[in-house]
Order: structure tokens, then sequence, then C-alpha cells
């Protein structure tokens, strides 16, 4: 395996243009020649099949929701970054791909990163034209806010539903394609595997959720748009269905997965209540630009919050990183929790937690302009905890949320495999190892609406248009699906999937959550194939395969974690520093930071499968730095 | 806490169906719905038995797939809130309490408490857009839009497509979904364009999917769990007249 990046010649800012110039276009009059098919359709998944049949290719689109409308995009909260620079507060293109290349901490690819930077512009400019209702000012042009890791407001927002709306506006453009029988719409599929033909990505098998029937679909071109994986851990602020099946199918198929140990766990969620919960719920990262976080400086504290005078709390936020603040990045604020969490200082029950705090800012601003700016979030929080936060001040927990690794992609967002394209949180290109707040939303749209539209036009101009039908290796990958189906159901076992997902989920933030050290990583390699043995001889996974059946569609979900958790954990040990999200005990400055090894470890680390039971292949992609010089990544 | 369950139990659109009683012990009264669900579902399939297919994904009420009826309700007894975000305290220790699909001829039933929605989606493909190429958009700035306008447009926009409106009319009316979108593009410039193109066809579009029609007796607001105002239903019809007439 090569790993190629493809990244165009020439100064930063002009590389795109240039790369675009550079690209073979398929003529208008063949587009329609060519089958895609883009699984997922979410933000990258939804804009990416629109934008596509809008150019004129034949667009298959799957999801395994029963609508395009109910990916998980949907529940994103606060905002969507931009370059706009609208406020005039000194924001710029490269401001924002500085921001993010640092917020990154330096082990992302720069011209992915300034290519994005870019197109962010456009985004909003279409996302405005579909009619996404963005939030205003009285004088009837949009309004910013700031999010983490940014000294300028650059963040678009839709009160605390910008998902919602940013995926309705691109489920609105796909559905126009739809009724114009420019797409055709596959919903409750979910794919079981990618199909490979001569080394090219020729199709999918897919199983039809409502009848189980197991379909093989042919295409000159495949996406994948599937999604994060941070439902790895159980509990995490992801929709229950998130999963890591589509994209460990095609790892397993020879895409290379690259940074799979690259998590991000999110600062402001609601701490745990109890064993069965089923999920955590996150507090919008843009609460902290009115919100202040503290801890009581006294170990187990029996006072009420209302209770601790001014000079017994600690912000630690404010007092460790002055000029970020409350603002400080992801990483570092969920560290920092964890570890006054550590120190004793937690608060609430089971003392994983912290307080965020409106007290002051209720008092400066009042009560109606807290309201009008997190009023969905402050009833969502007292719905879920039965406490008022306009009276007492929420406390929150990190929770696992995002996962910067994915497939690897070139440039081109083109997999290891010719012709598989991978987008949105799926792909492991721009974030580096740690993402900076409100720009997924931004990734995922710039990848659907105007990045792959491009460059899938260079891979299709280059291979043959003629029809293309399902064939021998179709048939093949069919009948595999099948027999892991009939395997799932007939081991007849005694435990749930659930009960097994649970114990993986919690062996992994225990292991390879927020702190991890080589010790505990290792004992969870040990630890994680025999939780897999034990469920392939005692999973029960009831009723037949031949109808609906959601144990079975889980099951294939958690066996799938049960390997690739094992991925990250290797991913883990290998990378011997602490960068963003990937904190390494061992690797931290004297005060508690982490420690990067630009000398050894500046680079992606893309794994290749080499077969069941085998060691995966490490291959580097070396990271170069051009722009932005390596620094250590201070918000102090 | 303990609670008896009725549930609707179905194995596919073509088998008949019936009401299926379990017990559901020791559950915390800070566990949602789903949650509690979840615990009976795991006892069954340790048993061997097929658990109660439902559809829930996101969990924090916003991704629309839950799609519960409780005690006569859709999503129950909580005001503006999915089943999702219902939790056990809001029932009394040991109560009886029946679950059932959302029920209406244009949402055929998948399994259980689950049903097929997509009748939704094609009133939305019948002109629940504006005809915008990606590129073909101006800068975003130069579109000014009253800041009441855009509020009325987001509180329209909100609409998370569960159909709980539809469940909860005696005629099986999908109005209060149609008119959110129709009112959200009609309160904004960048809708003007296909205003009552798009009014006609939406509307033509549920009449076909088999929807019923409105008689003003407010139920899907009152069970909508993001509150969206019937006000938007009378903002459709005058819009559709309006085309009808003009056309
Ligand atoms: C609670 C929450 C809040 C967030 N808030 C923000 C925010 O404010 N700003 C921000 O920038 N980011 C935010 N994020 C992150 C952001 O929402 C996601 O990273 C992003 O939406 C992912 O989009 P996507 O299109 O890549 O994938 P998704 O939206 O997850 O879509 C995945 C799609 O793939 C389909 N799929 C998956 N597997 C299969 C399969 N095997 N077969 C068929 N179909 C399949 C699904 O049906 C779905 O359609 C938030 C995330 C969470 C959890």
């Amino acid at each position: 395996m090569e790993l190629d990046s493809k990244i165009p010649s020439g100064p930063i800012a002009d590389k795109w243009t240039k790369h675009r110039f550079e690209m073979k276009l398929v003529n208008p009059a063949n587009k329609r020649k060519y089958d895609v098919i883009v699984v997922g359709t979410g933000l990258a998944g939804g804009s990416a099949a629109a934008t596509l049949a809008e150019l004129g290719y034949n667009v298959h689109a799957f999801c395994f929701h029963g609508s395009p409308r109910r990916a998980h995009s949907i529940a994103a909260q606060g905002g969507i970054n931009a370059a706009k620079n609208y406020p005039n507060d000194g924001d710029s293109i490269h401001r924002l791909f500085y921001d993010t290349v640092k917020g990154g901490d330096f082990r992302s690819r720069e011209a992915n990163v300034h290519r994005l930077a870019e197109v962010s512009v456009n985004i909003i400019d279409q996302c405005v034209a579909q009619g996404v209702p963005f939030a205003r000012e009285y004088g009837g042009l949009l309004d910013n806010r700031s999010f983490g890791g940014a000294q300028v407001s650059r963040t678009f927002y839709a009160r605390g539903q910008t998902g919602q709306q940013l995926l309705l506006g691109a489920y609105s453009a796909l559905s126009r394609q739809i009724g114009l029988g420019k797409v055709r719409m596959h919903v409750f599929k979910e794919m079981l595997d990618l199909v490979v033909v001569d080394g090219h990505a020729k199709g999918i098998i897919t199983r039809d959720l409502r009848t189980g029937k197991i379909e093989s679909h042919a295409a000159h071109a495949v996406v994948l748009a599937t999604g994060g994986y941070s439902t790895v851990f159980f509990l995490s602020t992801n929709a229950k269905g998130c999963n890591v099946t589509a994209g460990y199918r095609a790892h397993r198929r020879g895409a290379a997965f690259a940074n799979p140990c690259y998590t991000q766990i999110h600062p402001t969620c609601i701490p745990q209540h109890g064993d069965h919960q089923a999920k955590l719920t996150l507090m919008s990262e843009s609460l902290r630009n009115d919100g202040r976080v503290w801890v009581p400086k006294k170990p187990n504290d029996p006072r009420r919050a209302r209770d601790i005078p001014e000079a017994e709390r600690d912000y630690y936020l404010e007092r460790k990183y002055p000029s970020f603040g409350n603002l400080a990045p992801r990483d570092i604020a969920s560290r920092s929790a964890k570890e006054a969490c550590d120190n004793g200082l937690g608060v609430g029950s089971s003392k994983r937690g912290v307080y965020l705090d409106f007290r002051d800012s209720i008092s400066r601003l009042g009560k109606d302009a807290i309201s009008a700016r997190y009023g969905n979030l402050f009833d969502m929080y007292q719905r879920i905890t039965d406490e008022n936060p306009y009276e007492v001040p929420m406390r929150i927990y990190p929770a696992p949320h995002y996962t910067m690794g994915g497939l690897w992609v070139d440039y081109n967002l083109m997999s290891t495999i010719p012709g598989l394209f991978v987008i949105g949180e799926a792909n492991f290109s721009d974030h580096g190892a740690n993402r900076l707040g409100a720009s997924a939303l931004m990734q995922g749209l710039a990848d659907g609406y105007f990045v792959l539209p491009y460059t899938i036009g260079d891979y299709l101009a280059r291979i043959p248009s003629t029809p293309i039908t399902a064939g021998s290796e179709h048939a093949a990958a069919a009948s595999e699906v099948t027999k892991q189906t009939e395997k799932l159901l007939s081991i007849d076992g005694k435990r749930s999937v659930d009960s097994f997902h649970r114990e993986l989920g919690m062996l992994m933030l225990d292991k390879c959550g927020m702190a991890r050290n080589e010790q505990r990583l290792k004992e969870a390699i040990e630890q994680i194939p025999a939780i897999r043995e034990e469920f392939w001889e005692n999973v029960s996974v009831p009723g037949s395969g031949a109808e609906l059946n959601q144990q079975l569609e889980k099951a294939g979900r958690v066996a799938d974690y049960l390997e690739f958790a094992e991925l990250m954990c290797r991913d883990a040990l290998m990378r011997n520093e602490s960068c963003g999200g990937h904190f390494r005990e061992e690797y931290q400055t004297a005060d508690g930071e982490a420690l990067r090894d630009d000398e050894n470890y500046c680079f992606a680390g893309a794994w290749e499968y080499t077969g069941k039971g085998n060691s995966p292949k490490l291959h580097r992609e070396p990271l170069v730095f051009e722009n932005v010089p390596l620094a250590i990544r201070s918000y102090k | 806490m303990n609670f008896t369950l009725h549930v609707w139990r179905q194995k596919n659109v073509d088998s008949p169906g019936q009401m299926v009683i379990y017990p559901a012990r020791d559950i915390s009264p800070d566990s949602s719905f789903i949650e509690m669900i979840d615990v009976v579902n795991s006892g069954l399939a340790e048993k061997g038995e097929d658990p109660i297919a439902y559809e829930a994904d996101c969990l924090e009420g916003i991704c629309g797939c839950c799609s519960m009826t409780i005690n006569g309700i859709p999503h129950g007894p909580g005001r503006g809130a999915t089943t999702c975000q219902l939790h056990m305290r809001s029932f009394q220790d040991g109560e009886h309490i029946y679950i059932e699909p959302f029920r209406s001829a244009a949402f055929p039933l998948v399994k259980d408490l689950m049903v097929d929605r997509s009748s939704f989606d094609r009133i939305i493909q019948a002109g629940g857009f504006i005809s915008v190429n990606t590129g073909g958009a101006q800068d975003a700035n130069s579109i000014p839009i009253p800041k009441d306008d855009a509020d009325l447009a987001f509180d329209a926009a909100q609409c998370i497509g569960c159909g709980a409106c539809v469940a909860g009319c005696k005629n099986g009316a999908a109005m209060l979904f149609t008119a959110a979108k129709v009112a959200q593009l009609a309160r904004l410039p960048q809708g003007q364009p296909e205003r009552y193109r798009r009014v006609v066809h939406m509307v033509e579009t549920m009449d076909n999917e088999g929807f019923g029609s409105c008689t003003n007796q407010y139920e899907c607001e009152a069970v909508c769990p993001k509150e969206i105002s019937v006000r938007y239903i009378a903002e459709m019809n005058r819009d559709y007249i309006k085309a009808k007439l003009c056309k």
C-alpha cells in the first residue's frame, strides 16, 4: 500500500484554484452515464448526493434511517464556522486556517485545512439561499458568536439547532433531486460490505432493514458519508445508531484507517445518572460564551453551590488559561475537568461533575437575554436533571463526542481504494488530533457541496462510462454478508447485544479515553479479544433474518466495534506522544499539558488490514508545516 | 419504580396485531421512556424472545425517529417533548402504561411501534425546497431579512417531521407538517419565486398520500413536540386559495 496525499504544488492559497483547473472534467452529456453510490445522507452525504445530481450524475443514495432527514447531523446544536469576517473583528481565511491547524495540534494536513477555510464562506451563502433561518440582527444581517479555540466571532447559528437547520437545507436540496428523479433514495438500507472489482470500488451490499433482503448495488464510484464512531464508548453524545460498520468493512476490503485513536471528549455534557442510561446529552459549547466553569476549592465541599463564597471557588479555566478562559479548546477543557474531579473537587452525587455557572451573566445581561441565547438548552437541561439552571449552576462532565480519525483519504478525498471516496466525519482529513467547535458542520458541507463534486469528476473522467452491473464479486460479497447474518442468529447465547456493547464501552472509556498510558492500553489489547470471543459464543440474537430485527442490526455493529476497538488501542499505543484529544500520561509537561513529539510522530498513521487475526500494518504519511510553523500550542 | 406495560405487537403490516402485557421492574425515575423500554427489551432478548421494535436515535428530541402513542397521546403526557425526552418520573409508580405506534392510513406499519413515514418525504419532494443549485448563491448578507421574519420562519422550521400531528388528529391530517414548511419558505424573500407553485404541489401531494382534512380541532398543535402553531395552517390555506384563484 502506498500513501500518496496528492497535495498540489504551489503556494497554499493557490493550491485549490490551481487543482480545480488541472482536474479533468466529465462532459455534461456524459455525466448521466455514470452511476455514483452515496452511503449516508447526513450533512456530508446529503449535500454531496444533491450536488452530484444537480451536475447530472446518476445518484443512488442510501441510509439506514427511515428518512434522510433523521441523520445524526440533525442533533448538532451550536453552529458552523465561516471566515466571512462580517463582525469586522480581524477574521480571514488565513486566520480560520491557522486556528484550525493549531486547534488540531499540528496533526492535520495544511492543504486540506486551507481549502476548508476557503470554501467556508460559500457554505453560508449556499445555506442562506436554501432558506436556512440563521440568527439575524435587527438590521436584517447575519449574527455571529464565538466558539472555543478562537478569538474572533465567526460562528453562524440557528438558535440551538444549527445542525437541524443545515441538514434540513441539504435534505431539501436532496429532496428536490429525488423529486426530479435524479437521485434514487434507498431508506432503511444498511451497507454491510463494499464490493471491489479489479482494485476499484464498484458497489455495495446492503440489507433491507424491513424485509431482511440482502441486495447488491453496482456503480462507477462509491462515496461513504457514514459519520463517526463515538458510540464505540457505548455512552456518548452521538445518536444510538451511529456506528463504524461501513468504514470498518471498507477497511477490511483494503481502505487504510487513519488515526483511529484521535477521539474527542466534549467538556460540556450532562453527567451520567445511572446504570441503564442509553446516552449522554451534550450541552452546547456555545454556553461557555456566558457560563463560567468552576469547582469548590475544598474537596468534598458539602455546601450548595450558591452558599460557596467567591473566594472559595476555583474558576480553573480562567486561572490556567487567562487569554482564552472558559473558551479554551475542548481537549484542554475536558482534561482540566477530569483533573479537578480526580483531585476530589468534583460536584454532584457522583462527584464526576463541575459547575457551569450563569449567575454573573444573568446579573450582567438579564435573564431574558440569556434565555434568548440559550433558552432551549436550559429547558433541555431542566427536563433531564429536574434542576433549574437559571437558579443553580449546571453540572457538566466530559463525554465522548466526535471522532477525528477515519478512513484515510488523499487531497481528492479518495481512500486507498480507487473509486472509494470518504467525506464528513467518516474521513480523517481536516481536524488533526482535536476538532474545534463548529467546524464539523463546516467540513461536512465543504466536502459535500464544494470539494467532492469536483474531485470525483477527475476520477470518473479517467474510467470508461460503460454501464455497470453486479457481477461475481458482488455475489461473493453478498454471500459473505448472508453468512455473517446467519452466524449471528445461530449463536443462541445468553447475553444481550447491549450488555457486550456496554462492557466494551466501559473498557474503552477507562483505557482509551481521556487519559491513556502504555500499561492500560496493553491490558485493553488483551481484554478486547476475550470479550469478542465471548460475544461470538454467547450473544443472544432472537428472531430471524428475514424480517425487521433490530437486535441483529445492533449485533453486526457491535461485532465490528469489537474488532475496531482493538485497532484504536493499538494506534494509541503506537503514538508515544500526547497531542490534542490523544493524551498519554507518560508524555506531559511539568504543568500537565500535552507534550508532542514532532521529531518522531509528525505523521498521520494509516493502518492497513492484513487479514483476520493478523496485526494491522502501519503506514505513515509525513505532515509538513510550511505555513503555520510547528509550535507548542498555548492558550495561556 | 415498577410499571405494567401494554404494548402493541404486530409482526408486519399484513399480520394482525394485539396488545401484550410486560412488567417493567426496578426502573429509575430518572430513566427516559426509551431507556425503560431498553431494560424490558434486554430482558426479552436474554430469554430468547423477540424484543419490542421501535424507532429512536438521537434521544434528545430532534431527529424525529421516536413515534409512540402513550396512554392515547402521541409522545405521551409531556408538553413540547418527544417520547425520548419523557422521563419515568412523569408516571406514577405501579401505573399501567399503554404504548401504541403512531396510527395513520398514510403511515403503514413496519413492526410493533415502528411506522413508515416516507409519505412526509414525498410531500417535501413535491416542493418543500428553494430551487438553487450548489454554487449559484450570492453573498449571504446581500439578502437582509427582518429579524422578526427570520424568527417566525425559524419557529416554523423547527418541525422534526415525527408525525405526532397526524397521529393526534382524528382525521389523520398532515396540515401542520405541510404548513410549517410552506410558511417557513413563504416568510423568506428567497422563498418568493416559487411560493404559489410550492403550496399547490405540496398540498396536492399531501391529499394524494391519503392524509385527511383539517376540521380545526388543534390537536396537532397540542401534541407537537416543537409546539408549532396552527396559525401556519391558516397561512397555508390563504396561499393555497390565492394560488388557485390566480391561476
Ligand atoms: C450532540 C452533538 C452536537 C454537535 N454540535 C456540533 C456543532 O454545533 N457544530 C459542529 O460543527 N459540529 C457539531 N457536532 C458534530 C457534527 O454534528 C457531526 O460531526 C456531523 O454532523 C457529521 O455529519 P456526517 O454527515 O459526516 O454524518 P452523519 O450525520 O452521522 O450521517 C451519517 C449517515 O450515514 C448513514 N449510515 C451510517 N452507516 C450506514 C450504513 N452502514 N449503511 C447505510 N447508511 C449508513 C446514516 O443513516 C446517516 O444518514 C455535533 C455532534 C453531536 C453529537
